[in-house]
């Protein structure tokens, strides 16, 4: 049963970005080894590299000491590594002994009647409630999870890997699975736990190695440390710029007792009054909640309850539509530029035509060239009006979404505004952003840098496994204490805080 | 740009080239000589100005449907349902004559009522498609094959119930109407109405100042490739589709109008003739540029009409025109592709 599992040198690149700059771990077999890192630091690749998802351009990946090639997910399984992925990979419309036997190699004729007895024994064994002859989609997540790690024991997992299993399952649940991994690890079968909740891996794991921008940041073991985890995953805490102080203006967005639900997650009476010519940071690590309010901001996601008012306005917006808040003054700037905010085909000045919406049935062409020419030159952007928006690089598409901002604007939602652009481009992002502020708009953005949070919000929410913050101000925070929030410590206090004011 | 458009057009000769190749493998295959038989072809498309008159007659309506479709694919919708809509069209074009023949008014008035009549027939079959796909969450696909056979039956319903012969119902379809409804043609005989060619042209030249230059296209164009970021942009992306239906049925509507006052002079069972089909291939090939929609659909009809030349010069089966078509835009799709692929790979994006 015991495998020791030997990383040696993984380098993976996706265009320009290097996910994996040669890392190398050593995991010891019998062991629950902690996979650290905040969002884009390269854990997802590795592991997908180790479970046969990616291959890495270069490296090797050794199992008791013999190369390993592990190029699909089924050599993956041959050779004993089952990966148990965020969303669970499983058949929602099948019963779960089909979904069970499914990844099985083996004959035509799938043996489903051994396979339930065996199914409801494993079950038995770890003390899950499944009952074979169920359906998929009936389960909970953590139930999902349950049968998904049955099944990667069942076909020969000598290596389990889970990427971010605690997110979405309940408290029993968390505990039962963590009584699990322990078993299993006792049995010497080799845990690799992805996570970014650092009590999590404080409180299950043998040893914690930290990813930061697709290096080994540093590995660490029991008692670990928070504030040397926080450190080794956000790097060091760099001097700011003094800030202005915010004059409280007139309200703009006020948001009461908003609850938001998605499939992973529950939101409950967010609270949030945004003031003219403010910036509000949205923190937390990806899909922690941040996205879903941003998105509700702007009439994109509608609330089950509470209320959205933009209040300059004296209008309640609740369950209006994205165009109705469009039409209040309110711009929504989504992080996937080139998917969701841009259209693939059309040109830049088409983009601009469209962008202020004329009027009269035919576009008035002498015109739209000359907004073109002059929002080109305003915003800097290199393209011509002619180019095709996806000819654009990155920087230039993120300058092409600010340049289409139609004026006057009350609120302006933006998503990650500098992600994957260089310091160039993020520091005139800023600038023109910061022009709008001046101009009366206020900012809610998000951002999963933590050096861009602190240093551009005059306020912060953290958003935690969908629970959010009350606004802290951004002054008293410091890198250190904002990458605990996001890693789910140090909550008490803020909200013994608020409970007291 | 030059060198695109270049090798675009070394593509697209590939393709046809291709096709040709797969149409003689089928003609070799069922031992029929293969030039004789493209001879024959081109001689029944424009061996007399009798057959050329045909290719136009048969021109109208493809072009029609095209450019409905034309507007439809802009906003990346697959209107699949355009035969029924081609076909509703028909059935209210003559629902209009039937109920005017008896009328007195003047034959030009009661043939513009039915052309009216036709395109509502078409948009109202259009926009039950779009309201499924905005309202109903039904794809516009699964919605439109649907309808498809709801109006074949419809159709067949009609001419063998409520509007059959007097006597004994027959399959080639209602009554014709009075002489003094059809629409004139050029000369006695001949079935190519100067009216419909008109509508035709104008039907195309409409879709192609629309696409181009209005707000209309250009919001259409920015639905149909991103509607999410269309909504972001500030476009109500349900009403552009559902217009997009609706534009798209009128025209279709216009096509079944056009078979049924110029060409048949009555409706019959399968009165919209594949054109509706045929359109998606025009449009795919065309690459949605209206002018060149115009002129494969003038192909298109030359081979349909010239392969009716085959059963009774060569006893071979008409049909091969519709080999030719069919692999031509499966080579042309493929064509693309496979550029598409290289571009990639020359850029060395992701996979």
């Amino acid at each position: 049963m015991d495998v020791r599992v030997e990383l040696r040198d993984i380098e993976k690149s996706f265009g320009p970005v290097k996910a994996n700059a040669g890392i190398s771990l050593d995991i010891p077999s019998g062991s629950i080894q902690g996979i650290l890192g905040e969002n884009g630091a390269g854990k997802s690749t590795l592991m997908k590299v180790l479970s046969g998802f990616i291959r890495p351009d270069s490296g090797r990946i050794l199992l008791d000491g013999k190369a390993a090639s592990i190029g699909s997910p089924a050599d993956a399984i041959r050779a004993g590594v089952g990966m148990l992925h965020q969303d669970p990979l499983d058949f929602p419309p099948l019963r779960l002994v089909d979904d069970f036997v499914l990844g099985r190699p083996g004959g035509i004729g799938p043996e489903r009647r051994s396979a339930a007895a065996e199914l409801a024994r494993l079950a038995g064994r770890f003390g899950f409630a499944l009952d074979p002859e169920g359906y998929v989609d009936a389960l909970t997540v953590g139930e999902r999870q349950q049968l998904e790690i049955l099944r990667l024991l069942w076909i020969g997992a000598r290596v389990l890997i889970l990427d971010e299993p605690t997110t979405g399952i309940s408290l029993p649940q968390k505990e039962k699975l963590f009584a699990t991994l322990r078993e299993l690890a006792s049995e010497g079968m080799t845990v690799l736990f992805v996570s970014h909740k650092l009590e999590d891996v404080e409180a299950l794991c043998d040893r914690a190695a930290v990813l930061r921008q697709g290096c080994l940041a540093g590995e660490a073991e029991p008692p670990f440390s928070s504030e040397a985890l926080v450190s080794l995953m956000f790097g060091k805490a760099v001097e700011l710029a003094p800030k202005r102080r915010l004059e409280p203006g007139r309200s703009v967005l006020a948001a009461k007792g908003v609850c938001l639900e998605s499939p992973r997650l529950r939101i409950q009476d967010l609270s949030l009054c945004v003031r003219s010519g403010e910036v509000i940071g949205l923190a937390g690590m990806e899909g922690s909640g941040q996205a879903l309010f941003l998105g509700a901001c702007a009439g994109l996601a509608r609330p089950v309850a509470g209320s959205f008012c933009l209040e300059a306005e004296g209008l309640d917006m609740t369950g209006r539509s994205h165009l109705d808040y469009k039409r209040a003054g309110v711009a929504y700037l989504p992080a996937a530029r080139l998917e969701q905010a841009l259209v693939p085909g059309l040109t830049l000045g088409e983009h601009f035509t469209l962008a202020e919406g004329g009027r009269g049935l035919f576009v008035d062409r002498k015109a739209a060239a000359k907004l073109a020419e002059e929002r080109i030159a305003a915003y800097n952007i290199k393209g011509r009006p002619e180019s095709r928006i996806e000819e654009l690089s990155g920087g230039n598409q993120q300058r092409a979404l600010l340049a289409l901002l139609t004026s006057p604007l009350s609120l302006i939602l933006v998503e990650h505004p500098t992600r994957g652009l260089d310091i160039e481009s993020t520091i005139y992002i800023w600038g023109k952003l910061k022009e709008r502020c001046a101009a009366g708009s206020s900012i809610v953005f998000i951002s999963s840098d933590l050096d861009e949070i602190l240093q551009y919000s005059d306020r912060v929410l953290v958003f935690f496994a969908g629970r959010a913050s009350p606004p802290l101000d951004a002054a008293s925070l410091d890198v250190e204490r904002l990458g605990g929030l996001i890693g789910g410590k140090g909550w008490d206090e803020i909200e013994g805080k608020a409970g007291r004011a | 740009m030059r060198k695109e458009r270049l090798a675009k057009l070394l593509f697209g000769i590939g393709a046809l080239a291709l096709a040709l190749g797969i149409s003689t493998l089928v003609l070799l295959a069922a031992k029929a000589p293969p030039l004789a038989a493209y001879a024959n072809i081109a001689l029944g498309a424009l061996g007399s100005w009798d057959v050329a008159a045909n290719v136009l007659v048969s021109w109208v309506p493809l072009v029609l449907a095209t450019s409905g479709l034309l507007v439809t694919f802009t906003a990346g919708l697959w209107n699949i349902g355009i035969e029924g809509q081609i076909t509703l069209g028909a059935i209210f074009a003559t629902w209009a004559l039937r109920a005017l023949q008896g009328a007195a008014l003047p034959p030009a008035l009661a043939i513009g009522l039915a052309f009216a009549a036709g395109m509502a027939g078409g948009a109202l079959w259009a926009l039950l498609t779009g309201a499924l796909r905005t309202f109903g969450g039904v794809n516009e696909i699964f919605g439109g094959l649907g309808l498809n056979f709801v109006s074949t039956a419809l159709n067949i319903w009609l001419i063998f119930g409520p509007w059959k012969r007097p006597g004994v119902a027959s399959m080639s379809g209602t009554v014709p109407f009075d002489k003094s409804l059809w629409l004139p043609t050029l000369a006695p005989g001949s079935r190519l109405a100067p009216a419909s060619l008109a509508l035709a042209l104008a039907g195309i030249a409409l879709v192609f100042v629309l696409l181009r230059g209005s707000y209309f296209g250009l919001r259409l164009k920015a639905v149909g490739r991103n509607p999410r970021a269309a909504l972001l942009l500030g476009i109500p992306a349900e009403r552009y589709l559902l217009a997009a239906f609706l534009g798209c049925g009128l025209l279709a509507g216009l096509a079944g109008a056009v078979q049924v006052t110029a060409v048949y002079h009555r409706l019959i069972p399968s009165i919209s003739s594949g054109y509706g089909y045929l359109g998606l291939m025009v449009a795919m090939l065309a690459s949605n540029q209206a002018p060149l929609a115009a002129l494969v659909a003038l192909f298109f009809a030359a081979l349909n009409v010239g392969s009716i030349r085959l059963p009774i010069v060569l006893k071979l089966d008409s049909s091969l025109a519709g080999v030719l078509q069919g692999s031509l835009v499966l080579f042309f799709l493929l064509g693309q592709g496979a550029r598409q692929r290289l571009l990639e790979r020359k850029r060395g994006g992701r996979p």
